[in-house]
């Protein structure tokens, strides 16, 4: 059974049937590329998964439970954690407590612990600190822990969206557009970065724009135009298929 | 247990202690009489400082929950309890110390309920009235949120305007001092003086405490996260709604606890202190020690409230502490006293760029 399975998802926005009766699964420990044209309905797709807006039908299931119109604090309590477009740090906090905040859904300690600072809730303490550090130092930005988390370059304020999304060691890692405003050096970068995710068994859905990107790190590929998943397959094979060409690149008789 | 932590607590007490020294040998302890009193208005700025600043929820209506512990704590040890203690029931009340018997003015014996049954009572309404109000309230944001918290602060202030059992326009008067233990007990006597000033001090250190712990733990950062931003803070897995929840009720028992003992301090309570003023002065002091500064809002929060008490603002009072939130929000959003932990920069005039302003408030 695969990890998240999506059938019959329908949303719309007024007239416009945003997601159209969109299916599909994520295998566990895949790196599944979400693709589709300006406005396809990636985004939304991706809102309605994480439960940032509620479906209007259809199903959604992830790990044999359903997390269909489920708020976005519960569905990172059951292990997908995020990323955003439009970078969304935590202002006036360090990187490394934004990194701290990520490891939430990891630890315990209630509203009573903080206040008194009990004795017990120190060596979780001590944990969330460290969790947070290695996590910064795997992705190669340790050194920019201290900084205020948006006193930092556009690039690396990535780093730390993923890094605090990891903190949370989910089970499936949501990306949604990670290269935007990114250089050919950086993308390519963050490729591997990805890579190296998925082979600490992280599953990934990523959404993304930016074509060299998708096609390198992607096991399967799903496309997306007007709302309708219009394929599905391998990235040797999304690249040949016709309709998909003919979405990106339009009909040849116009 | 990182000692280092706790040093600008261990500042603020030595400071207590070196102003009671210095005004009692100076021949000044009439000082002590506002300085008490600031030191409860600051337990009020601390658990706004902490819902504004951190937190980035703002209440136009905490004069109205240090009003409710203020008249509910009045009104049930003003209450004369002499009739229901006559009877069995009544024997076993006062066996049990829940109703207790003291001299009114005239000598004459007069039973009084417990001055600890009406603070636990008083406490309890705040928590369900601050779970009831924040519940709806806090799914609303910026000025909207403002506007709805000054709603309840005016329902408050109407309330205890209009109803008798909380004396109308005259307030109560004759609340009883509130025995904490043995000979320490909350009134006005010159007696009690510096006694009085300890315990209010004792109380601020302990919000300051608890405050301050709140701030460094995992639940306070979960709180700054939602500050910072809301909708990734509910993507890591916060429940962001319990949370604002939570601190808006524990911030409204702070001010509650803080009208209890001024109450008793002051021997009574009026409808100004549930004045709409009054919220806006705490949002004001908050606003001046800056945002998401603890130690800044208490420093202020004691120099404001002394001066305006002491009468140095004269018949400007409330007209200083609007101009000085028109002036705070122009020109130095993040306060004075800028920057947590307790590198203080003083007069830091510029804005800080990146969205990092703490317009917490709206």
């Amino acid at each position: 059974m695969a990890l998240l399975e999506i059938s019959g998802l329908n949303r719309s926005f007024g007239g416009l049937h945003a997601v159209n009766n969109v299916g599909f699964s994520v295998a566990q420990g895949m790196i599944k590329g979400l693709i589709g044209p300006n406005g396809a309905g990636k985004t939304t797709l991706f809102n309605l998964i994480s439960g940032v807006i509620a479906a209007d039908s259809g199903s959604i299931t992830f790990n044999g439970k359903s997390i269909y119109n489920v708020p976005p604090y519960k569905i990172a309590a059951c292990g997908i954690m995020r990323t955003f477009q439009n970078i969304k740090l935590f202002a006036t906090m360090t990187v490394l407590e934004n990194v701290m905040v990520g490891v939430h859904r990891k630890s315990s300690a209630g509203f009573l612990s903080g206040l008194c600072n009990y004795p017990r809730s120190w060596n979780e303490e001590k944990r969330i600190r460290r969790n947070a550090l290695e996590i910064l130092d795997m992705l190669g930005i340790v050194h920019l822990a201290s900084c205020d988390a948006l006193g930092i370059a556009f690039g690396q304020q990535r780093y730390v969206e993923l890094a605090r999304a990891l903190a949370g060691e989910p089970t499936l890692l949501l990306l949604d557009e990670p290269a935007a405003g990114l250089n050919m050096q950086e993308t390519a970068r963050l490729g591997e970065t990805i890579r190296d995710i998925r082979s600490r068994g992280v599953t990934v859905l990523l959404v993304e724009h930016d074509m060299s990107l998708v096609m390198n790190v992607s096991d399967e590929i799903n496309v997306l135009s007007f709302g309708k998943m219009i394929a599905e397959g391998k990235p040797r094979d999304i690249q040949k298929n016709p309709e998909v060409i003919k979405v990106y690149l339009g009909d040849g008789d116009a | 247990m990182n000692v280092k932590r706790y040093l600008p607590l261990f500042i603020l007490v030595s400071l207590a202690v070196a102003v009671q020294l210095l005004v009692t040998l100076t021949g000044q302890a009439f000082y002590l009489t506002q300085l008490t009193m600031s030191a409860y208005y600051t337990i009020v700025i601390i658990g706004l400082c902490m819902l504004m600043g951190y937190a980035g929820q703002i209440s136009l209506g905490h004069a109205g929950f240090f009003a409710i512990g203020g008249y509910v704590s009045a009104a049930l040890t003003t209450a004369d309890m002499t009739g229901m203690a006559s009877g069995g029931w009544g024997r076993i009340l006062q066996k049990t110390g829940c109703i207790i018997t003291v001299n009114d003015i005239y000598g004459a014996n007069i039973c009084r309920l417990n001055p600890w049954l009406a603070f636990a009572a008083a406490v309890a309404a705040t928590v369900i009235i601050a779970y009831c109000i924040g519940g709806p309230v806090l799914r609303l944001k910026g000025h909207y949120l403002a506007m709805a918290t000054l709603g309840f602060g005016s329902i408050i202030y109407k309330i205890v305007l209009g109803a008798k059992i909380f004396g109308g326009a005259d307030g109560i008067s004759g609340v009883p001092s509130f025995t904490l233990a043995g000979r320490l007990s909350v009134n006005g006597n010159i007696d009690a003086r510096i006694s009085n000033y300890y315990i209010a001090w004792a109380g601020v250190a302990l919000a300051t405490f608890l405050m301050h712990n709140l701030v460094n733990s995992r639940a306070g950062r979960a709180l700054r996260a939602i500050h910072g931003n809301e909708e990734a803070a509910g993507a890591m897995g916060i429940n962001t709604a319990r949370y604002k929840l939570n601190l808006f009720v524990l911030s409204a028992v702070f001010a509650s606890i803080a009208g209890i003992f001024l109450t008793h301090y002051n021997g009574g309570i009026g409808p100004s202190e549930a004045s709409v003023m009054k919220s806006v002065r705490y949002v004001a002091i908050v606003a001046v020690g800056g945002m998401a500064n603890l130690w800044g809002a208490i420093l202020a929060g004691i120099i404001l409230n002394f001066l305006s008490l002491r009468g140095y603002f004269g018949s400007f009072d409330e007209a200083v502490f609007g101009s000085i939130l028109v002036i705070m929000m122009l020109f130095a959003p993040q306060g004075l006293l800028v920057k947590p932990g307790w590198g203080i920069r003083l007069f830091a005039w510029t804005r800080k760029t990146g969205g990092g302003s703490g317009h917490g408030a709206a």
